[in-house]
């Protein structure tokens, strides 16, 4: 019963399958949609859980099993529950090469988690992932699929986690071209 | 010693000039922006027909910049000819080989230069709907040429009759969800089909059937940026810009130990010791220079002796066994680990591998398990030539090139620092002598 009531508590919104309207227009076909649409999902509940994944298939009136095929084989899906903030430590190559493990290490301390843990209360999922495309700016982390917040320091994670405590986001930080003046 | 002849010091940028809000369509359009793209729509005189559009492109040989410098405009003229149903020009921003961070700075400094050249590109092969594929961990770049194109659309420069021309083009965007693999063309193809980001089985080739079996080509983003200039400066202007066999300007990502790292806009040929010492400021901390990977983690390493001379540049980089890529120089100083870096890097390809190969899926797994027990100081010297013959057995053996470009850096590497790897191993307890 409990699982029924599960399944019902997912529902898209009216906004939600305007948007799904839209991304379908955008194909000759219906699959395409599906990664869209897993991202619409992700937004609205925070994750694509098989139970959001059965509500994705429904709604494209495609087969379960692609849409759940298409979730485990990205990575940025979250196929679980995570905590409100998910911090991806990058260590790849330039990352590793500039202190990324140095960074990933601290918030282990720090949050009291290994990588790929959620801290007690909920806030933070820790994560080690492969290179994000900011290689000149390591070491870097993502915060939640959204954020990059570069050229990271101790000092500078301190100030990024109680940021995120009060409640505030990190807001887009602009790298110009370094032989250019004006960008 | 080869000396370079490429004046890189009084190079003018023309992907990412200094110019102050050029993402803006207003501001674009008043340096010149969307000429090019309407000289080909318009002008018939200059431009009688499609293929002398190809034609322009062809000679200006534009070598692919997402790694496999194939020439764009001999890409162009494998599409069949147009039969009235839908065609396709998918872009390919995935960007996601480590070391690569080129684009983002297209589409946050200069998205109008892209999409004209991606209109130039459809509307040379005749497509109907151009895809841009964005890796979804760049949300603020899909914005960005979200908006861009959005712009684009209302100036009238994408939809139904642009421009007056009868000539009907959409362009849409297409956010990944975290798969290296899906940079690889096909694997993309499948990704914007909605599906698990296996690649293809090549032929056949997408210009016969690619997405959902119609004619598409696959360009990168950095590519078709090159485009308007071509057709606005002519083929001429283009080929004559850094080295001959590798023209055009290049968006070099440079990263690592250097004093300024960043992405920096210069021709072709230039030597890779001046884009360290004179353009990056340099080594850190006054280190010495221990290594180079010139153009992405794939492309094999080099050691800091072997670079005299060596220019960037297709030509003098196979002189000395690597290759171009991407362009994104990964800069190692003399402190750097040389069995942690290669045990990193086979961590990386091992968990991009898609699984659909069984050389690529095993293979990269056993590369980074010998590693990390040499890592970890519990290797012998016979692993390391067990890793070689790993590499052996995975190159080209494979549907796409996942597995070729996880088992270069390991030879490589290893060949090239030999005694290093051996130092970390244990010593063998069957000597003889």
């Amino acid at each position: 019963m409990k699982q029924i009531n599960k399944i019902m508590a997912y529902e898209f919104t009216k906004e939600d399958l305007d948007e799904i309207e839209k991304i379908k227009a955008k194909y000759p076909e219906v699959m395409p949609a599906t990664l869209p649409v897993l991202w619409v999902a992700q937004k609205r509940f925070g994750h694509v859980d098989p139970d959001v994944q059965k509500l994705v298939a429904d709604t494209l009136d495609l087969p379960h099993s692609h849409v759940h095929g298409v979730a485990s084989f990205y990575t940025q899906y979250y196929k679980e529950e995570k905590g409100k903030h998910v911090l991806d430590v990058c260590t790849c190559l330039s990352c590793q090469l500039c202190g990324g493990y140095d960074i990933l290490h601290y918030l282990e301390e720090k949050l009291g988690v290994q990588k790929g843990e959620t801290t007690e209360d909920g806030m933070f999922t820790l994560n080690e992932v492969e290179c994000l495309g900011a290689c000149g700016y390591a070491p870097m982390l993502q915060v939640t699929n959204d954020k990059y917040v570069n050229h990271l320091t101790k000092e500078k994670v301190d100030e990024l986690i109680e940021m995120l405590k009060d409640g505030k986001s990190p807001e887009y930080e602009k790298i110009g071209m370094p032989q250019r003046e004006n960008i | 010693m080869i000396m370079s002849s490429v004046d890189w010091k009084n190079y003018e940028p023309v992907i990412i000039p200094d110019i102050k809000d050029l993402h803006k369509i207003d501001v674009y359009r008043k340096n010149g922006g969307y000429n090019g793209f309407k000289s080909v729509l318009t002008d018939k005189k200059k431009w009688p027909e499609q293929k002398s559009v190809i034609d322009e492109v062809k000679a200006a040989n534009i070598r692919g910049r997402g790694g496999a410098g194939f020439n764009a405009g001999l890409k162009w003229s494998f599409m069949p000819p147009a039969d009235g149903g839908p065609r396709y020009l998918a872009c390919n921003g995935d960007e996601s080989e480590p070391g690569t961070f080129k684009d983002r700075k297209i589409f946050e400094y200069n998205p109008h230069l892209f999409i004209e050249g991606a209109l130039i590109a459809a509307y040379a092969m005749q497509v109907t709907t151009i895809y841009v594929y964005i890796r979804g961990e760049y949300k603020d770049y899909i914005d960005m040429m979200q908006n861009a194109i959005d712009d684009a659309y209302e100036g009238g420069y994408i939809g139904k009759d642009i421009l007056g021309s009868g000539y009907d083009c959409d362009f849409y965007v297409h956010s990944g969800a975290g798969a290296y693999i899906c940079g690889e063309e096909t694997s993309m193809l499948e990704s914007l089909e909605g599906k698990r980001g296996y690649p293809r089985v090549k032929p056949p080739f997408p210009a016969q059937k690619g997405l959902w079996g119609r004619p598409t080509t696959i360009n990168n983003v950095e590519t078709l940026a090159h485009v308007p200039g071509v057709i606005k400066n002519g083929a001429e202007w283009f080929s004559n810009i850094g080295a001959a066999n590798h023209p055009g300007p290049i968006l070099y990502g440079i990263s690592g130990h250097v004093n300024k790292p960043g992405v920096y806009e210069l021709p072709s040929g230039i030597p890779v010791l001046d884009l360290i010492d004179k353009v990056a400021g340099g080594m850190r901390n006054g280190k010495k220079l221990k290594a180079v990977i010139p153009g992405g983690s794939s492309t094999p390493i080099l050691r800091a002796d072997m670079l005299d001379g060596i220019t960037m540049d297709s030509d003098s980089l196979r002189t000395v066994g690597t290759m171009m890529g991407t362009a994104g120089m990964v800069v190692m100083d003399e402190d750097t680990d040389m069995v942690d870096m290669l045990w990193r890097i086979a961590h990386f390809y091992h968990h991009e591998s898609c699984g659909q190969c069984t050389p690529c899926r095993e293979g990269t797994g056993w590369l980074e398990k010998v590693l990390l027990k040499i890592k970890n100081g519990n290797g012998e010297i016979k692993d390391l030539d067990l890793l070689l013959d790993i590499t052996t057995q995975m190159e080209g053996r494979t549907i796409c090139a996942l597995a070729d470009a996880a088992a270069w850096p390991v030879r490589n590497t290893i060949n090239r620092f030999r005694d290093e790897f051996e130092a970390r191993c244990k010593k063998s307890v069957h000597a003889v002598a």
